[in-house]
């Protein structure tokens, strides 16, 4: 590993990167960081949250709708799949403004909706970014474990069912534990690819990390400098979501075979 | 796989050929901003400025082109080349003169604050202070916003006015602020029944400018002269108030 | 039946007018739209495919210079927003090459939106396909391209009879997943203003503040790009698949 590392041309490509980060820190402006210091962090917490949650919510949703695929009846799987298939086949910017804007269009005809409690929370934008956000990983995941769902050797189930286990129980001890192991690998490539939508809710006035970035380049005219900032700062956390569910998978694939 | 080759290797050819020098691109916002520049539903562009735009071009014998930018990374594109001239209700600010150079100014509108019918405000930061505030991203009125009502009020950003006065209806946002030629028009809309003008916000003129200009980039004089000449013409031999009489009731050059 | 329904939903006569192809309604831009959206995600694919059989052979046989260089494309636009990388190359993309252009004391040249549109989303799918094709070349079996040297066949020839036939199929689900996304992708070009469908759509919404009508309208659209275009590609795989009954595990 250590030997991959200090080969010449490793060493070379190396110091070829330490010249550009040098020249980029010289020539290039970076005095405007100090002062979006704290609205960045703000951004990039809301980022966080935003992803965590949306996959939280994704994949809860993901498990009933990949079972109603895989073993449910047609009344379940057809919507199940009508589902997916909507969310698959439609850009992600598209559902937002539909979700945001098209229910917003709504709202005047219905002068009650501003009388109820809900209405704090409708009038924010960010329960509409974390609703598209949190369907569309379902709509993939849902895919997903479907695939999982079915790769569970039927065997094992049945041996489930004759040691006198409850359907239920079935599910919850054998199938899903077996059916969720065998979807990390991807489910931590989808997570990386749920964090590469995030940046889209800024169009619906949500204030992440990219919406933050932006205000730089709009108040200084600074173009560049903010998004190759926000680039690193966006591979820096891809990073740590690839690193965690290696993590995850080392942990509950143990034994699987 | 071959066919799929071919085709887009022909849209390719098709694309990168056509490098003529002598084209302006005058870079509109891609975003409608009625009524000064709108797509109709047949895809043309049309509005106030689209018309001004052309009567310039004609006037200053320049062979002018439209074309659709983003407004947010609008003064990038003419930075990087993809635009010759913006001019797109741009305002003319010490902010952006650090970046770009204007043509002489060739309209100017007060700056409003719309707000719901129904809620008691006025167009001062106490006034207005506890409420949601939309403005329109990378204009001079997000950074009045910004400078003035950050502090009591909470503000939100939109891509285009049109959202902004969408969420107004909506009732998402309390109040917007933004030029008050473009809001007269969506007051007039059924959508705008709800809302009323509140006011015209306090003059600050290093960040509400001095009147709109073309963007140019900073040394293309050649074509800045260009374009005052054309201005200068068409408020001459009374082209500009010809135009103008067709969409407001009033003059909108200011002094 | 038309008749009908509008009776019974009178707002659907309205959307209706709203979506007609002909002036007042907005039917003909968002088609209009839609076919830019066709056009731009063909290119994209198509030069995303080159780059990536590209990009796949010199990770399976280039250098190890060639091949660090090529895991740091793919692991940088794997990891960065697309909408992040369309408003860099957007934007620096056209800068640097004319830079480069005058450099070597060529005019620079003026690029369209549409080649722009094209070589962002293609560069994006490069690297992906940079690594589906990686994995289809390497699972042919090594047998088969050392036979085609004994042969005497040029590597070059080796790869256009052997290895590029035998691995399509497997290359095939990779790939036309990979257009559905260079589909659905063309709507970030909306950010930066290129007038595709989803751009034509959020004009039309904001003239005639008939958002729910125009958003549904262009979802439709692009469920039946991705759905014919999923179609074909099961053709093509099934035609590709004949008589290799056993790749099919």
């Amino acid at each position: 590993m250590i030997r991959d590392w200090v080969s010449p041309h490793r060493i070379g490509l190396l110091l070829v990167a330490l010249g550009v980060v040098i020249w980029a820190a010289v020539s290039m402006r970076w005095d405007w960081i100090p002062r979006y210091a704290g609205l960045g962090l703000e951004g990039i917490w809301r980022t966080l949250w935003l992803l965590a949650l949306s996959l939280l919510i994704g994949g809860a949703l993901a498990v009933p709708l990949g079972l109603a695929q895989a073993a449910g009846p047609a009344f379940l799987a057809l919507p199940a799949r009508w589902f997916c298939t909507v969310i698959r086949g439609t850009p992600l910017l598209l559902q937002l403004w539909l979700i945001y804007f098209g229910l917003g269009s709504l709202f005047p005809q219905f002068p009650s909706i501003r009388q109820s409690e809900l209405w704090p929370y409708l009038r924010q934008a960010w329960p509409y970014a974390l609703l598209a956000l949190s369907l569309s990983y379902a709509g993939y995941e849902g895919e997903v474990m479907r695939g999982a769902f079915k790769s569970v050797p039927q065997g094992q189930l049945e041996a489930g069912r004759a040691f006198g286990l409850s359907r239920f129980a079935v599910l919850r001890r054998i199938w899903l534990p077996q059916a969720l192991a065998r979807a990390l690998p991807t489910l931590g490539g989808e997570a990386i690819l749920q964090l590469k939508a995030t940046p889209l809710v800024a169009t619906i006035t949500v204030i992440e990390i990219y919406a933050v970035a932006s205000r730089v380049r709009q108040d200084t005219f600074i173009i560049y400098e903010p998004l190759l900032l926000l680039a690193l700062i966006y591979m820096a956390i891809a990073g740590v979501i690839a690193l965690g569910f290696r993590w995850l998978e080392r942990r509950f694939t143990r034994g699987l075979g | 796989m071959k066919k799929f080759l071919m085709l887009g290797c022909a849209a390719m050819a098709l694309t990168v050929g056509s490098a003529q020098a002598d084209v302006v691109r005058v870079g509109i916002a891609a975003e409608p901003y009625p009524p000064f520049t709108a797509p109709d539903s047949a895809g043309n562009w049309v509005g106030w400025e689209v018309e001004i735009i052309d009567a310039v071009c004609a006037a200053a014998e320049l062979e002018c082109e439209l074309t659709p930018t983003a407004w947010d990374g609008i003064i990038p594109a003419l930075l990087s080349g993809r635009i010759d001239t913006i001019m797109a209700s741009m305002s003319i600010t010490e902010d952006r003169l650090q970046t770009i150079d204007f043509s002489d100014p060739y309209y100017n509108t007060p700056t409003v604050i719309v707000g719901q019918r129904d809620m008691e405000m006025d167009a001062t930061p106490e006034g207005l202070s506890g409420m949601v505030i939309g403005v329109q991203v990378s204009t001079i009125h997000q950074t009045y916003a910004q400078t003035y009502f950050e502090e009591g009020s909470e503000l939100r950003t939109y891509q285009t006015q049109d959202e902004a006065n969408q969420d107004l209806a909506s009732g998402r946002i309390d109040a917007t602020q933004a030029d008050s030629l473009a809001l007269d028009d969506f007051l007039g809309t059924e959508a705008g029944a709800c809302c009323e003008i509140k006011g015209t916000v306090a003059m600050d003129e290093s960040i509400l400018g001095s009147g709109v200009g073309a963007g140019v980039r900073k040394g293309d004089d050649e074509l800045r002269e260009a374009l005052n000449a054309g201005i200068a013409a068409i408020l001459a031999d009374g082209t500009y108030d010809e135009i103008t009489a067709r969409y407001f009731a009033t003059s909108i050059y200011g002094q | 039946m038309l008749d009908w329904l509008f009776q019974t939903w009178p707002g659907l006569e309205a959307s209706a007018a709203l979506l007609s192809l002909e002036p007042p309604g907005w039917g003909g831009n968002l088609l209009r739209g839609a076919l830019n959206s066709v056009i731009i995600a063909l290119g994209a694919f198509t030069l995303g495919c080159v780059i990536g059989i590209f990009g796949a052979l010199g990770k399976l046989s280039g250098g190890p210079v060639t091949r660090d260089l090529l895991s740091i494309y793919t692991t940088v636009v794997r990891a960065v927003p697309e909408l992040v990388l369309i408003l860099l190359l957007y934007y620096a993309g056209t800068d640097l090459l004319n830079q480069f252009l005058r450099l070597l004391g060529y005019r620079p040249i003026e690029i369209s939106g549409l080649a722009a549109g094209i070589g962002v989303l293609g560069i994006v799918q490069g690297a992906y396909a940079t690594e589906v094709l990686r994995g289809a070349i390497q699972s042919v079996q090594r047998g088969q391209t050392e036979a085609a040297r004994a042969f005497g066949m040029t590597p070059f020839q080796t790869f256009r009879r052997i290895t590029f036939p035998a691995m399509l199929p497997l290359a095939l689900p990779g790939l036309s997943n990979l257009w559905l996304i260079a589909t659905k992708d063309t709507a970030l070009l909306a950010i930066v203003g290129f007038s595709e469908l989803t751009l034509e759509t959020r004009q039309a919404a904001g003239s005639t503040r008939a958002y729910f009508t125009f958003f549904l309208a262009a979802g439709a659209l692009y469920l039946i790009m991705t759905l014919v275009s999923g179609r074909i590609f099961g053709w093509i795989e099934a035609r590709y698949r004949r008589g290799q009954a056993g790749a099919r595990a």
